[in-house]
């Protein structure tokens, strides 16, 4: 009977090997969802004197989006934030990742400014805090102030029915 | 023009495979001549069409042809010439046909100095040659075309990667090519032994030297990755346990098995079964490295473009090799007599202990390999497996077996006497032991793992002598007499025994004693590290042929006495704007003295921050592989495997003149 | 070395003696400066940079990347072990963020007890292969005929 043995080792790998196809290796998952979101308080674009942080956003579910001036993927899903900005469906905060020529407000101001405060990690330690690895992630907070859903890569109208419309019905928003 | 002919060269040669793989094996399984003789002028031909394809790329590449897609995505104007040649397999379409290549000159060897075999062995063996050829040339053709065009034409290149812009590059991977696509050979002896179910003492004599030879191709290949990393990376490091490094050195670990499993298969009839599952295993793990480093299952820092259409055509190929050919072995398997007796501490004994623990080597390296991707695919959530698993893991399960290294070539077959093996070993093992303990202490402290290594490699030297001792004991005439008619087989077996020592050696050295700085050099400062003193000179601006360089000026000196100028430089490629350090190297047999360019300080007084490595014995290691490999050519060229290729050519002629 | 210390302590001492800045003359060497403030700290940090993974390369440590992110992390590593985090401290920052998968060694749980247990159990279902197979094949020590191993050594001769 052991003489079978190394098919069937051999057809269960191949079973792996086809589920890691549709798998990438390089996505960082996230171990924040259904915890609370690190605290953090950071001075605004454009207005040192005035400042964010996620408690302001409390009672609300709201999008926590990860964006940098220098970064093209950004730039792609820019259009559809602007939809949803102008739509009201989710109040969206913009945190300015590493942007250390301070580009951010130059850029918002040309494009449009799809965000209710756009909050400047200069030195990215609340990046860090978050487990930002790159540009653009969005994080989906709820009205407890809980994570519930993060996305890595540009959002577009496919990735918005697919992943974000449920989890949304789903906590009410 | 040129890039056309090559695509038609690839149709023909499919074309010629798939009459390779059918009709031989067709007429072996009939026992139909006409149809088994088809394989030799098929697998040539095969190669001639396959060689005009890859010449057509190579051509494509050196005249700068940019309205083929991949001289424009891999290739620049103003690289030097022989990196535009290498460009050919610099990327994954050019490396693919690069494998067909190297699979069509094997095909084509095994046609040509197979005139002592059977026909119908001949015949299938070419035959499964045939059908794996026709799986690649297939996917090249479907998936990854290395003639496509780019119209309009570009006008210049994307470059070729920098680091790739290296003497390693010329030969690293046709070596590693002809190593594992070489265990095609064997892969296909085996399939051929159980197609055909006869697996006889005949059959691992004709395919042992075909796959020592694969071996000691891979045990090159496999170095030259190695060492090619060390100088170019900047690091210092030279293996990293990366899914594509680990892709080659697996097939390595089954191949230094399944030469040891040949020997008594050969010698002793004995395991039949294990040495014809370890030769579909090699091989199936070569395929299986293919799949891994182009499908993008695995993140690697080697991987090429990938591209899951890709993977899952390479997957789908592997399922009916590997597969099949496992289909054939659970079937076929009972019908393989088994040898003869061997009692418990005898050579074929310790063969055999030595194998477990080069599968179970094996096992955790692939286990350590894939275990991200099980989890992943089992949403286990995501972890990392790196040097440190693999470090901690693969030294304790290989010691053993390098201890065994030791007593198995002084035992005997059969039934091997252990008072015998003890008295003649016992000096050695009293010596090793010392060696161990104490060397460590002039090296700079006590630490346990250089200790093991330095007592297996003494021990294994050690061991290789008192075999030549006692070989030589027992013999006529002079010693001069008796050494030259040692065969060559038992000078292969000690040389690649000393290398694989050699090579403990250095890397028990290295790995414990190596030592670096880091440091911010103002021009006209030093620093000192291990007994040598570094005076930073400046830099200078150069002009490479399609680079821009900052060349470091390092004196090295050594109480007072000057030892080396060292020029570490820093480059900036033209066509794709990518800074690459390119260290500098003073060798020598004791070690090496490496030196890295790192940043250049923002103030204007031309500081740089650089740094020193030294790195003792890091040599032996390259030395050990080329050791290993000598070896393998050694014992693959032993008469007795030229005498069967005379005694069956003089029947013939015999034939021929009665006729 | 000593001409260099001379010529340092020469240096050093000339705009002592001098009204105007001195020019450094060509063989007074300086010492070279470690780029880390801390050398005990940063071979620390080394250390254990280089069993984590550095999260937006392919497959690199962090020890070695140059990346943004990694030089990010290495600086944030520095920071908490001045602070006196023990290493132990420091890795769970990181997984707190990253997850697991920040870490080159695989930590010990159940998810991973086949992982690190495995190379122990392959050795031991060898051994047991090794040991089965032994008991088939053992042969009982033959005693030596004399007569056929007289004929033995003769057939070797005339091999030769």
């Amino acid at each position: 009977m052991k003489r079978w043995l190394p098919l069937v080792i051999f057809i269960v790998l191949v079973g792996f090997f086809t589920r890691g196809l549709f798998l990438n290796p390089h996505e960082v998952p996230s171990p924040f969802i259904g915890r609370t979101a690190p605290a953090f308080t950071l001075p605004l674009v454009g207005n040192a004197n005035a400042s964010f942080s996620p408690a302001d956003m409390k009672g609300k579910v709201w999008m926590l989006n990860v964006w940098a001036p220098w970064c093209g993927a950004c730039r792609q899903e820019h259009g559809f934030l602007m939809q949803l900005s102008q739509s009201r469906t989710i109040p969206i905060v913009g945190l300015n990742w590493e942007d250390k020529d301070r580009e951010a407000a130059q850029l918002l101001a040309q494009t449009g400014n799809p965000y209710v405060a756009v909050p400047e990690d200069i030195d990215g330690r609340v990046g860090i805090d978050y487990g930002v690895t790159g540009t653009p992630e969005t994080y989906i907070i709820d009205k407890a102030g809980i994570v519930r859903l993060k996305h890595i890569g540009p959002i577009d109208s496919d990735v918005w029915k697919s992943k974000f419309e449920p989890k949304l019905k789903e906590l009410g928003a | 023009m040129i890039p056309e002919l090559g695509h038609f060269a690839l149709i023909v040669a499919l074309l010629l495979a798939l009459t390779q793989a059918i009709l031989p094996l067709y007429g072996a399984q009939r026992g139909n001549l006409t149809l088994m003789a088809v394989a030799r002028p098929a697998a040539q031909g095969q190669f001639v069409f396959v060689a005009l394809a890859f010449g057509c790329l190579a051509y494509s590449f050196l005249t700068n042809d940019f309205s083929v897609l991949n001289v424009a995505k891999n290739s620049f104007s103003q690289l030097p010439e022989v990196y535009r040649f290498t460009a050919t397999w610099g990327s994954h379409e050019g490396s693919m046909l690069l494998w067909v290549l190297i699979l069509g000159f094997w095909s084509t060897a095994v046609s040509v100095f197979s005139r002592h075999l059977p026909e119908d062995m001949v015949a299938r063996v070419i035959g499964v040659m045939g059908l794996i050829s026709v799986g690649f040339l297939a996917f090249l053709l479907t998936t990854s075309n290395p003639f496509e065009r780019l119209l309009p034409a570009a006008v210049d290149g994307n470059d070729m990667n920098p680091l790739l812009q290296d003497w390693g590059m010329i030969i690293h991977p046709p070596m590693l090519y002809m190593g594992y696509v070489g265990f095609a050979v064997a892969f296909a002896f085996a399939i051929a032994a159980l197609l055909s179910g006869k697996m006889d003492v005949a059959w691992a004599r004709w395919s042992r030297p075909w796959t020592t030879v694969a071996w000691a191709f891979l045990t090159l290949g496999i170095m030259l990755g190695a060492w090619w990393a060390y100088r170019e990376l900047g690091w210092g490091g030279w293996w990293f346990w990366d899914p594509t490094e680990n892709a080659s050195f697996m097939p390595w670990l089954a191949g230094t098995a399944l030469i040891h499993s040949l020997a008594v298969t050969e010698k002793r009839g004995a395991f039949k079964a294990w040495t014809v599952l370890l030769a579909l295993i090699a091989f199936s793990l070569s395929l299986l490295g293919t799949f891994l480093v182009r499908s993008g299952v695995l993140s690697s820092v080697h991987a090429f473009a990938t591209d899951p259409a890709r993977g899952a055509f390479i997957l789908g190929f592997l399922a009916v090799i590997i597969g099949g050919s496992l289909v054939l072995y659970a079937w076929r398997a009972p019908k393989m007599i088994t040898g003869s007796g061997f009692t418990w501490f005898s050579r074929e004994s310790l063969l055999l202990a030595n194998n477990v623990i080069l599968v179970a080597a094996l096992g955790s390296v692939l286990l350590g390999t894939l275990y991200p991707l099980l989890m992943d695919a089992m949403g286990l959530g995501k972890i990392s497996v790196g040097p440190p698993y693999f470090n901690s893991v693969f030294v304790p399960v290989m010691a053993p077996a390098l201890f065994l290294m030791g007593i198995g070539p002084l035992a005997r077959w059969k039934e091997a006497s252990l008072p015998d093996v003890v008295t003649r070993l016992k000096w050695a093992l009293g010596v090793a032991l010392a060696v161990g303990l104490l060397l460590p202490l002039t090296l700079g402290g006590f630490k346990p793992w250089a200790s093991l290594g330095f007592f297996l490699a003494a021990w294994i030297a050690l061991s290789v002598l008192a075999g030549l001792v006692d070989r030589l004991k027992h013999g006529q005439g002079s010693l001069m007499n008796k050494l030259s008619t040692l065969p060559r087989g038992f000078w292969g077996m000690q040389l690649a025994h000393f290398g694989m020592a050699v090579g403990v050696a250095g890397i028990a050295v290295v790995a414990n004693f190596q030592t670096e700085r880091d440091v911010r050099m103002d021009v006209n400062s030093y620093a000192e590290l291990a007994g040598y003193t570094f005076t930073f000179r400046g830099t200078t601006e150069h002009e490479g042929p399609n680079y821009r360089a900052s060349r470091g000026t390092l004196e090295v000196s050594q109480n007072g006495k000057q030892v080396a100028t060292l020029h570490p430089e820093k480059r900036t490629y033209n066509a794709s704007g990518m800074a690459m350090t390119e260290a500098d190297i003073h060798p020598n047999i004791y070690r090496d003295i490496y030196v890295a360019m790192g940043e250049r300080l923002n103030d204007q007084s031309g500081a740089w921050t650089v740094r020193l490595f030294y790195k003792p014995f890091i040599n032996w290691l390259w030395f050990g592989a080329v050791f290993m490999m000598v070896g393998g050519f050694l014992a693959a060229s032993d008469k007795r495997y030229r005498i069967a290729l005379r005694r069956s050519e003089a029947p013939k002629n015999i034939a021929l003149q009665g006729a | 070395m000593k001409h260099v210390l001379l010529a340092l302590l020469l240096a050093v001492s000339l705009p002592l003696l001098a009204n105007e800045p001195a020019s450094v003359p060509v063989d007074a060497l300086k010492l070279a400066k470690p780029i880390a403030d801390d050398p005990v700290i940063e071979q620390r940090m080394v250390n254990l940079a280089e069993d984590l993974r550095c999260l937006v390369c392919q497959n690199e440590s962090l020890a070695g990347s140059h990346a943004e992110l990694a030089e990010d992390l290495r600086r944030e590593i520095r920071g908490q072990m001045k602070a006196g985090k023990s290493d132990k401290e420091v890795i769970e920052y990181l997984t707190t963020r990253y997850g697991d998968f920040v870490l080159y060694r695989p930590p010990f749980k159940p998810v991973t007890w086949l992982l690190w247990l495995g190379p122990v159990l392959f050795l031991g279902i060898g051994g047991g292969a090794w040991y089965l197979t032994l008991r088939r094949r053992a042969m009982p020590v033959a005693p030596v005929d004399e007569k056929k191993l007289a004929a033995a050594a003769q057939l070797l001769e005339e091999d030769k």
